[in-house]
């Protein structure tokens, strides 16, 4: 096999993967807006322990920490023009449109995503999807379901919960590095908007909905052995991080575009 | 009995014209009709052909690695055939989607090799989970059907345990608790005895016996227990190089003339196979 073959099977090989994950979600969605089932419903709340609960200290340190580390970056760039009173905006403003919903989803991707897939790939490797297949039970509709429906009402408020710190993160470090408490909230509530705040609650759902399609897929196609259930989970990890990142890109200019058609401005960090 | 001799490596061939659904007046309720299976390069069927008739306890039997297993995934349709056809009673099985085979899943029980239990739920949950699925049983009747499934298999009382709390005969029995839960008119049992002591297995026979007498249901028994096989066995059929090789009663094949099927029968290792065993070295 040449090279030039090897390039077309490589090519054909994740077309076809991405067809199968197409089908996949469209499974997921048609199942969720049909009724997911009285076992679904049942694994519902428990999912959103595991996946919302248990990931809340990881997700508010995470926050904590971005925006102590914004206010440690850009205070001297601020102070050096003057306007150290006016950091508090810069912080909320990449905290909730940007770094907050990323890192957030990232945590989550590797916390959630791999628990997931390794949770179902084991399940495949042992044959208990194919029993749930056997006794007539559809286990997109009792396993993806209930976990992608779980991450989907979770991820808004943990990336609620990551902003909140990360602001409260960058008033800690800002107010020791001499600003104005004060200033500093006041400056913060003119740098956002309800459509700011929308911006990253928007976002929040699509990547909610990508690391849990990502890392069910992965999970039921897992391979063989306990080497098969960790590829999946490798391979689950990368592909969501990439999703959120391509995704971020195209939300951020959809939003973008949208503000500007409704307001005439996506808004000044300046106030 | 029908003995064919083994004969060079099996090669994909076109399956048979004749894949006709069987007659209700025959009774047969599986067919498995010129099946063909490959797995990339290694060829599993080669042209399997088997009836299953109602009420009948049928063994299939092999050497590790000729697809018995996937022989039964085969008759629930988790794996569907490259060529040939499966049928339920008149049924074609193996050309559905997933929801056209929910009403026939429903009348199986699959007993799976690892018994497939769900490691996060309790027993109870378990055996419930079909019920709970798919029967509109209020709660106390899931509770009462449980408590009678787990007196079938001699476990009742272990609702509450965790499937890892349990040995791997408990494991085995909960599972089949759970596969005859919706009382299905078909068990398929993937090796249900490997990995027992000769007593444990010694109680999965007496109750796959048992479930035959008392839920008058057909079974397909994948196994290479030969004590088990002939134990539970109405006939017994032999898979070798992806094509059946024997098919008969057990003293058919006790006294099969075909050196694979005694060999098999008798638990003998090919004299090739020992022989270059013994010319290998021990370091």
């Amino acid at each position: 096999m040449n090279a030039v073959e090897k390039l077309g099977e490589k090519g054909s090989d994740s077309l076809d993967a991405l067809g199968q994950y197409g089908n996949f979600v469209a499974s997921i969605l048609y199942w969720t807006f049909r009724g997911p089932g009285r076992f679904a419903r049942q694994q519902l709340v428990r999912q959103m322990y595991e996946i919302g609960t248990l990931s809340v200290p990881v997700v508010m340190i995470t926050g904590a920490f971005i925006g102590a580390v914004l206010a440690v970056e850009t205070f001297p760039q601020f102070q050096q023009i003057g306007l150290e009173g006016r950091i508090g905006s810069v912080i909320i403003a990449s905290v909730v449109k940007q770094i907050g919903p990323v890192l957030t989803a990232v945590m989550l991707a590797g916390r959630v995503g791999g628990a997931l897939t390794a949770e179902l790939g084991t399940m495949r490797v042992t044959e208990q999807i194919d029993a749930m297949r056997a006794m007539a039970a559809d286990p997109i509709r009792s396993l993806a379901v209930p976990r992608f429906v779980a991450c989907l009402i979770m991820m808004p408020f943990l990336t609620i919960f990551s902003d909140a710190l990360g602001v409260f993160g960058g008033w800690f470090i800002a107010v020791r590095l001499g600003v104005d408490s004060h200033e500093f909230w006041m400056y913060s509530q003119q740098g956002i908007d309800n459509f700011t705040l929308f911006t990253g609650f928007i976002k929040s759902f699509f990547f909610g909905s990508a690391i849990a399609s990502i890392a069910c897929f992965k999970g039921f196609n897992a391979g063989s052995g306990a080497q098969g259930v960790g590829k999946a989970c490798t391979e689950a990890f990368v592909a969501s991080f990439i999703a959120i990142l391509v995704m971020n890109f195209f939300l951020a200019m959809l939003l973008n575009s949208i503000s500007q058609i409704l307001w005439g401005s996506s808004g000044s960090i300046l106030g | 009995m029908s003995d064919s001799q083994p004969t060079s490596p099996p090669q994909p061939s076109a399956p048979s014209a004749a894949c006709e659904p069987p007659p209700p007046e025959k009774q047969i309720h599986i067919r498995l009709c010129d099946l063909h299976k490959r797995f990339g390069p290694v060829v599993v069927f080669n042209g399997v052909s088997i009836d299953v008739f109602e009420r009948e306890c049928v063994v299939v039997l092999g050497p590790s690695g000729t697809g018995k297993s996937v022989l039964l995934k085969h008759i629930v349709g988790l794996m569907r055939p490259d060529s040939g056809a499966v049928y339920f009673r008149d049924q074609r099985v193996d050309t559905l989607d997933e929801q056209g085979l929910e009403p026939i899943r429903r009348r199986f029980g699959f007993l799976f090799q690892g018994g497939a239990l769900f490691d996060s739920m309790t027993v109870y949950d378990n055996i419930a989970f079909p019920m709970r699925e798919h029967g509109n049983f209020p709660e106390s009747e899931v509770r009462d059907r449980v408590a009678s499934k787990l007196a079938m298999v001699g476990l009742d009382g272990t609702q509450t345990k965790m499937p890892a709390e349990l040995s791997g005969g408990m494991r085995k029995r909960v599972a089949l608790a759970r596969a005859i839960a919706l009382d299905p008119e078909v068990v398929l049992y993937d090796e249900p005895t490997t990995g027992l002591d000769p007593i444990r297995s010694d109680i999965i026979n007496e109750l796959i016996l048992k479930l035959n007498d008392e839920l008058h249901v057909t079974s397909v028994v994948v196994t290479h227990d030969m004590a088990s096989a002939f134990k539970v066995a109405d006939r017994l059929v032999m898979l070798s190089d992806g094509k059946v090789i024997a098919e008969g009663k057990a003293d058919d094949f006790r006294n099969s003339k075909n050196e694979e099927v005694r060999r098999f029968v008798e638990g003998r290792a090919n004299p090739e196979e020992l022989a270059a065993l013994n010319r290998a070295k021990a370091p």
